[in-house]
């Protein structure tokens, strides 16, 4: 066997050859802005009937506020696939978790007592 | 059969070592055979602990979809009985927290250690206003006997018109149903306080750490991965403040 | 081996060891002293001082079963009140579940292990695989506690309304140590995926490990994913004890529904938990007592991660009957179909393996037979109980109890004991006494069908469980019950003796007694501290049996 240095096709130490990404100080300022702006809207948005509308837009602001959380806060868009996958893993045993419940729920006495 | 197996030098480069800068750090253990697979590890385990906290909160979050819709009306009057001016302040509050970590994070990379030790403290002193805010919240609902248990009175909901509210009385049943939305309450802001607090522990002892210098020569692992563990407790804030003080904020019909 | 048979030839006796000796520095001797064991970072220490942790308890559990087929001997609730009955079982399974079953193989064998089979001087997070150990025993602790002060009743399943309501009992001292113990296993499932990901050596694709690695893999990912909604569920508990909340109180609006939706969502991805490491080691087992590599690597090593996936997807097929909508059971059942099929792959897998290997029945084999026949029969019974209108007659009977136990100890236990023989040598350096360790099993084996097949008769003609006195009729089938876990019990004793007397008086193993391939077989019995010498490099395929048959065949060779 050689002794030189062993070139490992399958290097678990850094497979995907990433570079460490710094997020910049610009790029924080960005997102800080965005979430500050996002929880005004919502706010405002509560204040104003727009029906079954209203918890959806909520959620949605939130869910958008944590993703720019995750992908800059968190650097989870300069991160490997590994770190992604494990974020989106996560996020779908809670789904699995929620909708499963529901699919009991929903089928006897939605919303009826 | 000793000698069966190939092996090579117990070296620190692997593949390319011209790609990467190899720092031997102090902090460096020796079960790992660099650097970036300790740091990229110490990320991956923050990340599946992370995960974990997703599915305990899960729990409480499913209780809360269930509720809400089985007992919408009660919900509702029990929402409007938040106060959204320090809920939406706590939110900016955490948001700004969270702001000061990732530039702490970022100070700690770059190796500036003043700057670094400046954010900590700001993230520590946001993280205790956004406390404060929920002690003061807690308190006023301590006084209008709405925390759940042998003191909760739903005095408020079957008779409005006596507390200068607008809102319509609900039917006896439904209003102890307001019991279940203050205990979802302080369940979920409960826990997240206990998490923040936690938090708010490890700060000092990381500020301290980072004063003495211990992260601002290339080893910032632990103000990475504290910093992921306190984004996550933002986020959980982020949907608590929908979910909880505004479920039904437009003028009622 | 002095042959040189050109074919491939079978071992039907080990290897010559007269000649090895214990190795002067390993990881038992490396560090003397009790605080060099209680502080210890190295994998292995804490693999050991596991494997008496759980020892210790399982005989506790086990004490527990031997006081219920006491009790049921007789119809009559005459032994002790039906209150005290009621303790028993619930003590016996929270033991035997979360201070035994879950921690068994993956904690003892997973934590010794994966580092040296993926090549790797230690797991990823040596200080959290301590705490991991602490958390286990204050989980433990506080269980004795429980029991001390007076025992819970309410099942080891914590029913509500039955736990946060009717029941005086120590109830929130159990729900604490399981919430504890519950953490001990979410970290050790979390060191396991980031050492598995991110420390195998050189060379170490996925598709090279062994298949025991992969097991433990896909059981650590429901650990981490399925044990805090278990978690939540016990602090909810505790809170509506607590406070009253009404969470789960139908007179404040509460559904007790919802407690057993999110206790399930954990326990029935620990049932997986608790039989993916097993049926790694019995992979191990079977290619190494048969000298060949498994059939079908790929097809074991995806069936596990596919456990774990559906795994999640069932588990409101235990409250068929518990008032979940008729619509939802039926997507619970067809679900429930669907999981049994990786668990059926592995078996097919298995037993193509057996077909044309060089089968040998050394005691870790035997055990391995005994698991795929009552494994077979755990599983086949578990389709029955997916099947709706089947369960709805089933449920809460006998036959829910055999089923159980046949996965769990036909299976599980059968799992843990053919990895402990089969490991024993590798982790001490000994063997242990190869008669008696295969009397053991056959005892074991007869013990434990005396014991479950009379309760699968006795569930389907009707018997409930968790029940202390019965109608005179199932009489006959208790007695031979009940004799037949005098049986087992004998039967698990006798390990413990011979395997502590191995320690002494074993015979020196030497590095590799069974002639097996993987890594850690290649290092000296018992291992250094850093496991290796040097880092591996992988190049060859796991279970490379031709291989290894083809360095003995030239080492024989090139001394002539």
């Amino acid at each position: 066997m050689a002794h030189e240095i062993y070139h490992d096709p399958s290097n678990v130490t850094n497979p995907e050859h990433a570079e460490h990404h710094i997020v910049s100080p610009l790029q924080y300022c960005m997102v800080f802005g965005t979430l500050l702006v996002g929880t005004a809207i919502t706010v405002i948005a509560a204040y104003i009937d727009l029906g079954w509308l209203n918890p959806v837009i909520a959620l949605a602001i939130a869910c958008i506020k944590a993703v720019i959380v995750i992908l800059f806060f968190m650097h989870v868009k300069y991160q490997s696939k590994l770190i992604k996958m494990t974020v989106g893993a996560g996020f779908f045993t809670f789904i699995v978790l929620i909708t499963m419940t529901l699919s009991d729920y929903i089928s006897r006495a939605w919303g009826m007592w | 059969m000793d000698n069966v197996i190939a092996t090579h030098p117990h070296t620190h480069e692997t593949a390319v070592p011209a790609e990467h800068e190899h720092v031997v750090l102090p902090q460096h253990r020796h079960h790992f055979e660099t650097e970036e697979q300790q740091r990229e590890a110490g990320s991956f385990g923050m990340w599946l602990f992370l995960l974990t906290e997703i599915m305990f909160f899960g729990g409480m979050f499913f209780a809360y979809l269930l509720y809400r819709n089985w007992y919408y009306p009660a919900f509702t009057v029990a929402s409007n009985q938040l106060n959204v001016p320090e809920g939406a302040a706590n939110t900016a509050i955490l948001i700004t927290s969270g702001f000061f970590m990732a530039l702490g994070v970022w100070a700690a990379e770059v190796r500036k250690k003043g700057l670094l030790v400046v954010m900590l403290i700001l993230t520590t002193v946001f993280g205790v206003a956004f406390l404060g805010v929920k002690a003061d919240e807690y308190h006023e609902k301590y006084e209008k006997h709405h925390i759940p248990g042998s003191s909760f009175s739903t005095a408020m909901f079957t008779n409005p018109a006596a507390y200068g509210l607008k809102e319509e009385p609900l039917a006896p049943d439904m209003a102890e149903h307001t019991q279940i939305f203050f205990f979802l309450y302080f369940a979920m802001t409960g826990m997240h306080a206990l998490h923040m607090i936690i938090g708010i522990v490890i700060l000092f002892w990381l500020t301290w750490r980072a004063h003495r210098g211990e992260f601002s020569a290339g080893y910032v692992a632990p103000i990475e991965n504290f910093g992921l563990y306190w984004h996550f407790v933002d986020i959980v804030w982020l949907f608590l403040f929908p979910l909880l003080y505004l479920i039904n904020r437009h003028p009622l019909k | 081996m002095s042959t040189s048979v050109p074919t491939l030839h079978t071992i039907v006796s080990l290897p010559d060891q007269s000649t090895a000796t214990l190795p002067k520095k390993h990881y038992i001797n490396n560090e003397h002293g009790l605080l060099s064991w209680l502080l210890t970072g190295d994998h292995k220490r804490i693999a050991m001082l596991y494997l008496i942790s759980i020892t210790f308890f399982f005989f506790i559990g086990g004490a527990f079963a031997g006081l219920i087929r006491l009790e049921l001997l007789t119809p009559q609730s005459d032994l002790v009140a039906a209150d005290t009955y009621n303790k028993f079982f619930t003590m016996h399974g929270i033991i035997m579940i979360f201070l035994f079953l879950v921690p068994s193989v993956p904690a003892t064998l997973g934590n010794f292990l994966i580092p040296i089979m993926l090549g790797a001087k230690d797991l990823a997070f040596p200080k959290i695989n301590l705490l991991s150990w602490y958390l286990y025993l204050i989980g433990g602790t506080l269980t004795l506690a429980a029991l001390v002060l007076g025992g819970v009743d309410t099942g080891w399943t914590f029913t509500t309304p039955l736990s946060t309501h009717y029941l005086n009992t120590h109830v929130l001292t159990a729900a604490t140590a399981i919430f504890i113990a519950g953490f001990s296993s979410i970290f050790t499932g979390l060191n396991f995926i980031v050492t598995i990901h991110r420390m195998r050596a050189p060379g170490m694709t996925w598709f090279r490990m062994p298949l025991f690695v992969w097991s433990n893999y896909a059981a650590s990912i429901l650990m981490v994913l399925g044990t805090p909604v278990l978690a939540i569920a016990i602090v909810l508990v505790a809170l509506e004890r607590l406070i009253g909340i009404g969470v789960f109180d139908p007179a404040k609006g509460g559904d007790p529904l919802l407690f057993q939706h999110l206790f399930w969502f954990y326990s029935h991805p620990a049932v997986y938990i608790m039989i993916l490491p097993g049926m790694g080691v019995i992979s191990e087992v079977i290619s190494t007592f048969s000298r060949k590599r498994v059939f079908g690597y790929t097809a074991v090593a995806f069936s596990s991660v596919a456990i774990a996936l559906f795994g999640f997807f069932v588990w409101a097929h235990h409250m068929f009957i518990m008032g979940v909508s008729n619509y939802s059971a039926l997507v619970f059942s067809l679900l429930t179909m669907l999981v049994a099929v990786p668990s059926a792959i592995k078996i097919f897998n298995w037993a193509f393996t057996l077909q044309k290997g060089s089968i040998t029945f050394e005691t870790p084999m035997l055990y391995a037979f005994g698991f795929m026949g009552l494994f077979t029969i755990g599983g086949l019974t578990g389709v029955f109980l997916g099947s709706l209108g089947m369960d709805i007659h089933l449920t809460e009977t006998y036959f829910i109890v055999a089923h159980f136990h046949f996965v769990m100890v036909g299976g599980m236990l059968m799992a843990f004991l053919a990895g402990i023989h089969f490991w024993w040598p590798k982790m001490t350096g000994r063997m242990y006494p190869e008669s008696l360790s295969k009397l053991a099993a056959v005892v074991t084996f007869i013990g434990f069908n005396l014991t479950f097949l009379p309760q699968f008769i006795l569930g389907y003609l009707g018997m409930p469980r968790r029940y202390a006195a019965y109608p005179p009729e199932y009489q006959v089938l208790n007695v031979l019950s009940t004799a037949g876990a005098t049986v087992l019990g004998v039967g698990y004793m006798l390990p413990l003796l011979y395997l502590g007397w191995s320690l002494k008086y074993g015979a020196i193993a030497g590095n590799n007694p069974w002639q097996a391939t993987g890594l850690e077989w290649q290092i000296q019995s018992p291992p250094l501290t850093e496991n290796f010498i040097e880092t591996p490099i992988v190049d060859y395929e796991a279970y490379d049996y031709e291989w290894l048959e083809k360095k003995q065949r030239e080492e024989v060779t090139t001394v002539g």
